[in-house]
């Protein structure tokens, strides 16, 4: 059976007098992987902090697997990983440590060294998070993540600074835990990546929701040939990069 | 508790290798011991007092770590977290907020502790330092100290818009505290004007319940400095805990 673990509904939030994101309603199912796509500003990253509550929402509902997620913040994100955009550390702490610290939150906790070693950074252990290469500390955050054992995850810039054999890595390694059954909120640049994980997607522009389906129904509406082009066609990237959220 | 021993553990390591602590909450309690002595000896206080001036200012020694990790440490390690959204990650995670101020607090508490220790062990060996009082009484008199000056810097770090505010914030704190309520230059050196002055800082009361507590002295206007630094402390608690911020 199919069981919708996320719901929101009109999901709205404006700065200032200025509405950054409009209405945006979803419900994904179980093992499912969405994709929230738009240019810099488009609000894909305010979207994700309303929904995880981390920001205020204006006004909507939201439901994680069943849950308010600031009413029930401790038991449900017990069940929930996220990654964010610009993801954060203490300034002398080590990768041992980080892991360390974050697995002792949790209840039932993944095996972080095994997730190390999955991820490519197993020989990173002792070094200090600064040290670690921009696509390494990437890996670690998702790493992070991943250590509840979450039956959801939020990846915010999923693959930004990874090369292209290391986000190969990252997809083969999600892939598997989606066959496993983890629902995946993604945001991401790279339309390839997009193609390769994602069953639904949303593409936003300036807080509009102006496509919303597959990545096959979005070629098929735009009329293009490549998903890159349909991407582009719905969000008009290049239009609005003044307004940065 | 099985997260918060963790906590506890990765966060006091990542605070000894900062170093800061370990010099303004160690370290430079030890070199005003080291001044006082050299200076005083084991000069008696006050001719016929029968004790000496060393041991009339080894509680206000005490209180130097308390400040530095209350007035400075607190401070910038709550607003430092929030400012590289370390509380942010925190945030969408099962961890309560409380247990994220719990620690860093522990963690300046042990200080105080270790620095005492370390006092007490360096006055004995080369200045023969005696305590005259009751433990159970500088034990109190301790937490009255620790307690109001740990929740004004909750408080500080807690609000503060920014690092920068929060460190600007703790300069005009600690700095005063640390040289006027004679937990530096001693109390008793100062003329009678400014002592008058002085006695409105809430170290300064601290520092004399310290210092009577060491010596077994009465206490004198204990009553007042008890009611104020409990009046403080619950109104720092209770606007840091109303306000704490994530983000």
């Amino acid at each position: 059976m199919m069981e919708n673990v996320i719901e929101v509904k009109q999901l709205s939030k404006s700065y200032q007098g200025k509405q950054v994101l409009k209405n945006l309603s979803f419900s994904l199912n179980k093992g499912m992987v969405l994709g929230l796509l738009g240019a810099n500003g488009a609000g894909k990253s305010t979207g994700i902090e309303c929904i995880l509550g981390t920001r205020k929402k204006d006004s909507g509902e939201v439901h994680i697997l069943g849950k308010d997620p600031v009413k029930e913040r401790k038991e449900l994100f017990q069940r929930v990983g996220v990654q964010f955009q610009d993801s954060n550390y203490q300034r002398e702490i080590r990768v041992d440590e980080l892991c360390e610290e974050t697995e002792c939150l949790y209840q039932n906790p993944a095996d972080w060294h095994e997730l190390l070693k999955k991820f490519g950074i197993g020989d990173k252990e002792k070094s200090l998070v600064k040290d670690l290469s921009g696509g390494q500390r990437q890996r670690l955050f998702i790493i992070l993540a991943l250590i509840p054992q979450p039956e959801i995850v939020f990846l915010d810039e999923l693959t930004t600074g990874l090369d292209a054999r290391a986000r190969r890595e990252v997809w083969n390694i999600l892939r598997g835990l989606k066959q496993d059954g983890l629902t995946m909120i993604l945001t991401s640049h790279f339309m390839d990546e997009v193609e390769a994980l994602c069953d639904q997607i949303i593409i936003l522009k300036k807080g509009e929701t102006v496509f919303q389906g597959t990545t096959t129904q979005a070629l098929a509406s735009s009329k293009c040939d490549k998903f890159e082009d349909a991407y582009l066609h719905y969000a008009g990237e290049g239009e609005e990069n003044e307004d940065i959220w | 508790m099985k997260t918060f021993g963790k906590m506890l553990k990765i966060e006091a390591k990542l605070s000894i290798r900062d170093m800061n602590m370990i010099i303004f909450a160690e370290i430079m309690p030890l070199i005003v011991l080291v001044i006082v002595g050299i200076v005083y000896g084991s000069k008696e206080a006050f001719p016929g007092a029968g004790y000496t001036f060393l041991e009339q200012n080894f509680g206000a020694l005490c209180s130097i770590a308390i400040c530095a990790g209350g007035l400075m440490g607190l401070p910038l390690t709550i607003s430092e977290y929030r400012e590289r959204r370390i509380l942010k990650r925190f945030q969408v995670t099962p961890v309560s907020s409380l247990m994220i101020l719990i620690v860093p607090v522990a963690i300046f508490v042990l200080y105080s502790i270790s620095s005492i220790v370390l006092l007490w062990i360096v006055a004995k060996i080369f200045w023969g330092f005696t305590f005259r009082g009751s433990y159970f009484l500088f034990f109190a008199g301790w937490l009255l100290v620790l307690i109001p000056i740990l929740s004004i810097g909750m408080l500080v770090g807690g609000i503060a818009k920014n690092s920068k505010s929060a460190s600007v914030w703790a300069s005009v704190l600690y700095f005063p505290m640390l040289v006027f309520s004679g937990a530096t230059l001693p109390y008793e050196v100062m003329p009678g004007a400014m002592q008058k002055v002085v006695n409105i800082l809430p170290l300064t009361q601290g520092i004399k319940i310290l210092k009577a507590a060491v010596l077994g002295l009465p206490l004198t206007d204990v009553t007042f400095a008890i009611v104020a630094m409990t009046v403080l402390a619950a109104v720092c608690i209770g606007i840091s805990m109303r306000y704490f911020r994530w983000e």
